[in-house]
């Protein structure tokens, strides 16, 4: 009585057709990063060591280590970060917890998705007409931060905004009922609550960051610095940059150094990834709803 | 407050209108809800009850589409009069909802939250705290229950537990007016049985207005019951009175099961 029915055996091999097809497109959607991180290892892993990492690039960039362009590195992303999230995370709780749905955010959400959409290298040209030359800060981190910045608001923002979405809104009547101010009700409710996906949004940020080369290029990036920055207002080597540089703009590199610098930028970014997903997996565990 | 004070009225409305938009839906309600006594609201779903409750102690606002004509008076003040503080509103009526929402806090601070948000500034110590906190959870039949778990989260407890927690958060503040919104129809027939006598248990301390569309639950556990229907009220008396002899057709077609 239950048997299966010729029509049932032949949507059940059209099921597992598709199924089949389905696994393989993902498989393929590793496969490039599989391909990239194992060239990158091959290749680049001989140029790692303790002078790699802690040294200053030598022989006209061709020897020696990335010392300074990891600080670099670490500068430009801090200082951006400092400017973009308070910044960010500011107007997504004014979006979500105060203004109404009207003709002023609707404008805003325009601006930030379009914002979002601008190429780099355009936010590099910005970032020197308004930074570097209007407000004088010269090509320096200060400069460059601001363009990062700039250029990673929206993502801030919408990623925070979603966040706070997510918490329910019957948490907040619950709060208003009571008496408690918006304010109250977003920092004793509303943000302890979001925090989890607010700082996921920020450290998947830090990441893209890191790798940026065309924002910094021309507000406060340098070829080659033989000292660290001892201020904003310095210039800096960065990561990215000088993956550029010793890829294609120097002769004589031996093969494994691009490599090499390629490699300690992708670790950087996939820790902080890493990071990402386990400051989230520890927050959402400690959370119930 | 002006001095010939109306002091049998917690809750007055005069000619109250209400729209969603173009949408009205309350048409010229004219209540006077009387203090200390357990009023409930009857009638089908969408005939206002939420709206009329909502209005009553201004959560309907943040909704920016929505207009009131009329006059609403809480403790003989109207809450729509310019100078009125929102938050003195709140702390007068205290409202629990359809689905238990406890905060995902602790117990203990799901209870004092509301005291800490009124009494900012002079911190109460840790003892005021705990006595204020005890009292509260004695109040809603739940300290026995809790007293080794203050420090678990609100959100951990049975849903009866935590429509209960709902209402003991809001004593602390004191306030005069308790709103419920069918505060039992997300309860199983055992936790709708222990909040209707919690809500007994406190009748004569505090004015109750409680939604329901249950009617054994408003005959059981309510003096005077208003029945509405789309967006009007259409009888109001006491309840006795309005289940065995009710004055309008509507009503005795409603009581007796003839609306969904
Ligand atoms: N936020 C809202 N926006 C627009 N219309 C609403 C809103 N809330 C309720 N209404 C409408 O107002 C009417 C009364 O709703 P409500 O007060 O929730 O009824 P009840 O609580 O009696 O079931 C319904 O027709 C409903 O569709
Ligand atoms: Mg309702």
């Amino acid at each position: 009585m239950f048997e299966a029915s010729e029509l049932n055996l032949r949507n059940k091999r059209t099921e597992s057709l598709y199924r089949t097809l389905f696994l393989v497109m993902t498989l393929l959607l590793i496969l490039p990063v599989l391909l990239i991180l194992g060239t990158l290892i091959v290749k680049g892993a001989s140029a790692i060591s303790w002078e790699f990492l802690f040294g200053y690039p030598k022989d006209g960039m061709t020897a020696g280590g990335i010392f300074p362009a990891l600080v670099g590195t670490i500068w430009l992303v801090s200082v951006a970060l400092l400017v973009s999230v308070p910044l960010g995370v500011a107007a997504a709780i004014y979006l979500n917890e105060y203004a109404g749905e009207n003709w002023f955010t609707r404008i805003i959400n325009l601006a930030i998705i379009n914002l979002a959409g601008v190429p780099s290298i355009v936010h590099a040209l910005f970032g020197v007409g308004a930074f570097v030359i209007f407000f004088g800060f010269g090509t320096s981190i200060l400069a460059a931060s601001l363009t990062l910045a700039i250029m990673t608001l929206p993502v801030v923002i919408v990623s925070t905004r979603e966040s706070l979405r997510a918490v329910p809104m019957a948490f907040r009547e619950a709060c208003w009922n009571m008496g408690a101010t918006r304010w109250q009700t977003i920092r004793r409710v509303v943000l302890p609550n979001a925090v989890p996906g607010i700082l996921t949004g920020v450290i998947l940020e830090v990441s893209r960051t890191t790798g940026e080369t065309a924002p910094i290029m021309f507000t406060g990036a340098a070829f080659f610095l033989p000292f660290l920055p001892e201020s904003v207002f310095d210039q800096t080597m960065a990561l990215s940059l000088h993956l550029f540089v010793v890829s294609t703009q120097v002769p004589n590199v031996p093969e494994n150094l691009p490599y090499g610098v390629a490699l300690v930028l992708i670790g950087m970014v996939l820790l902080m990834n890493s990071l990402s997903i386990a400051l989230r997996m520890y927050l959402r565990g400690k959370k119930k709803w | 407050m002006n001095t010939h004070a109306d002091q049998k009225h917690a809750i007055r409305t005069r000619g109250l209108n209400l729209w969603y938009g173009d949408f009205q839906a309350l048409f010229d309600v004219n209540l006077g809800i009387e203090r200390g006594l357990i009023t409930s609201m009857i009638g089908p779903s969408g005939c206002g009850k939420s709206t009329f409750l909502r209005s009553v102690n201004r959560i309907n606002e943040r909704l920016g589409y929505v207009r009131i004509e009329g006059r609403i008076d809480v403790l003989d003040q109207n809450v729509y009069d310019p100078t009125v503080e929102l938050v003195q509103v709140r702390k007068q009526v205290g409202m629990v909802f359809q689905r238990p929402n406890p905060l995902p806090i602790s117990i203990r601070d799901n209870v004092i939250f509301g005291h800490r948000v009124h009494n900012k500034g002079k911190k109460a110590s840790a003892a005021e705290e705990d006595e204020i906190v005890e009292q509260a959870l004695r109040q809603v039949l739940l300290w026995d229950k809790v007293k080794d778990r203050l420090k678990h989260k609100g959100t951990e407890l049975s849903l009866e537990e935590q429509q209960k927690l709902c209402i003991a958060r809001l004593l602390p503040v004191k306030p005069e007016v308790l709103l419920m919104d069918e505060p039992c129809s997300a309860l199983d027939p055992k936790g709708t049985e222990a909040v209707e006598e919690l809500i007994w248990e406190l009748k004569g301390k505090y004015t109750i207005l409680i939604v329901t569309h249950n009617m054994a639950q408003a005959r059981r556990a309510s003096e005077k019951c208003i029945f509405m229907l789309l967006g009007k009220v259409v009888e109001y008396g006491d309840t006795d009175a309005l289940f065995l002899t009710p004055k309008e057709s509507q009503t005795a077609d409603y009581i007796e099961g003839r609306y969904g």
